[in-house]
Parts: structure tokens; sequence; C-alpha cells
């Protein structure tokens, strides 16, 4: 009757993942949609897309994109890790995932505060005199990277979340579907941004 | 025992070989862009970001080795995004 700890954890890492996939979904009809409007606008302004899409500088948006594919590589590491058992690597790839996110945002910041201090914002003097097309563009891409940027800063507390868990052995080399969904969620964003660097950046 | 089941370890080496083809193809993208080819850069640029993001799915996010289930649903949303991406686009066409 003693020393019967059965502890009965209700565990179900099937479940857990196919709930974050089903998550995963809805996000990439979000974006999906946001992506649709912005194609169709781009129809009917090709030459004002064009003409904005040269305001935006490649070089910036080629290094974050090369930032968060490295990021990619490093929280998906970060699960081999975690099965071979070595905790030091772990923390220290998820490190890196986090500190890659928060210069991603830094490179984000300078870009959005030069675009600003050109007085391209929603709703500038500049923008006013502009065609419709390219209040558009901006609008689309202010709010497309702002969203994507809020969902950095998310991943970063979620990452930082699981490292935690990592650090206390809450997540172990034989529990660990919570860094599997953390990489999941970060890989989403990756995803989102393997598009939005073209259509943004790259296509004028 | 169900865990050993589908407990896959991905080889570092493994990532480290994607990571070099998703940059690689991300270079390209930027000089194809770079050269005039008109209307196909913009064909080129979003074929190179679609295999691009089958890389990330198949390998970063482990469809390749999970059950086969999340890749037939994955595929499922990817593909009802392209339908209504082409209906949306016959209305503006044919209006």
């Amino acid at each position: 009757m003693n020393n019967h700890a059965h502890i009965d954890e209700h565990r179900d890492d099937e479940g857990a993942k196919t709930g974050m996939w089903i998550f995963i979904f809805t996000e990439l009809l979000l974006f999906g949609g946001l992506f649709i409007v912005y194609s169709v606008y781009r129809y009917l302004n090709p030459m004002a897309f064009h003409l904005a899409a040269e305001e935006l500088d490649v070089v910036v948006g080629t290094v974050n994109t090369v930032i968060l594919l490295v990021s990619s590589m490093t929280i998906a590491m970060a699960i081999t890790s975690i099965q071979l058992k070595n905790k030091k690597l772990t923390l220290i790839l998820m490190g890196v995932t986090i500190l890659l996110a928060i210069i991603f945002m830094v490179n984000k910041y300078f870009e959005w505060t030069g675009k600003i201090s050109h007085g391209i914002f929603p709703g500038s003097e500049i923008l006013h005199q502009s065609s419709q097309g390219e209040i558009l563009f901006f609008g689309l891409y202010y709010a497309m990277t702002g969203l994507h940027a809020l969902h950095i800063v998310i991943g970063v507390g979620f990452i930082a979340y699981v490292m935690w868990l990592v650090k206390t052995d809450d997540v172990k080399h034989d529990d660990y579907v919570i860094l599997e969904n953390s990489a999941l969620y970060w890989h989403l964003v990756d995803l989102i941004w393997i598009f939005l660097f073209p259509l943004f950046y790259l296509i004028t | 025992m169900e865990k050993e089941a589908h407990t896959h370890i991905v080889k570092y080496s493994t990532y480290i070989y994607v990571l070099i083809a998703l940059l690689f193809m991300t270079f390209l993208s930027v000089a194809v862009t770079g050269i005039e080819l008109g209307p196909y850069t913009v064909s080129a640029a979003l074929l190179l970001a679609s295999i691009k993001s089958i890389l990330v799915l198949l390998i970063f996010m482990h469809l390749k080795f999970d059950k086969k289930f999340y890749g037939i649903m994955v595929a499922s949303v990817f593909i009802l995004l392209a339908c209504v991406i082409i209906v949306t686009f016959l209305d503006y066409l044919y209006r």
C-alpha cells in the first residue's frame, strides 16, 4: 500500500504534435490569405508594385533570410542533441537560435526605422502623394513583415520557455515533444519568410 | 516499446547539408532576379521558394521521418490554398 507511487502522467506525444500541426495550418491559412491579397493587388497595380519594391534593400532581406535559415537548422539540431542525451549542446543550440532571432529583429528595426525616416510609413505625407498601388504595397509590407516579426517575438518566448524546461530536466531524451513543437513553430516562421523574401525584396 | 517505434534520430550532418542547399537556393534566387528575365523572374523566384519550403517541411520539420498522415495533412492544406488562389485569379482574369 505504501510506496505505491504510481504516477499516471497523461502523455500523448502524437496528440501534442498533431495539435501543433493543426495550429500551424491555421497560421499557414492566415498568411496564405495575406499572400492572396498581395498577389491580387500586385496583379492590379504591376507598375506601382515594381517601383515600390525597388525601395527595399535586397541585402538586408538576404541577410535576414540567411539568419533565419541558420536558426532553423540550430533548433532542428537541438532535437537531435536531446535525443542523444546531450543537454549542454541542446541548450547551446537553442541559445544560438534565440540569439539569431534577436539579430533578425535588430536588422528589422533598422530597416523599418530607415523607411520611416525616409517618410515611408502608413499615413505619411510622402505616401499620400504616391499612387494607390504604392500605398497598398507599403501597407502590405508593414502588415505582413510586422505580423511575421510578431511571430519571431513569440517564437523567442516559446523557445526560451522550453530552454528553461530543458535546464530543469522537464524535457529529457525520452520526453521532448514540447521541444519538437517549439521547433515546428520556429520552422513555420522560417517557412513564411521563405515566401515573404522573394515577394517583397526580389521581384521588382 | 511504442516509443522506440517512431524515434528517428536525424544526423547533424543531414541538417548541415540541407542548410547548404537552402543557402545555395537563396543566393541563386537573388542572382536570378538580378538578371532580367521578365515574367520568368517571378516564376523562378517562387519555384525556388517552393523547393526551399519543401526541404524545410521534409527534413527540418521531420515530415519525411514522421507518420505519413502528417504529410498528407500538410499536402491537403497546401492544395486547399492553391485552389483558393486559382479560384481568386480566375475571378479576376474573367470578370
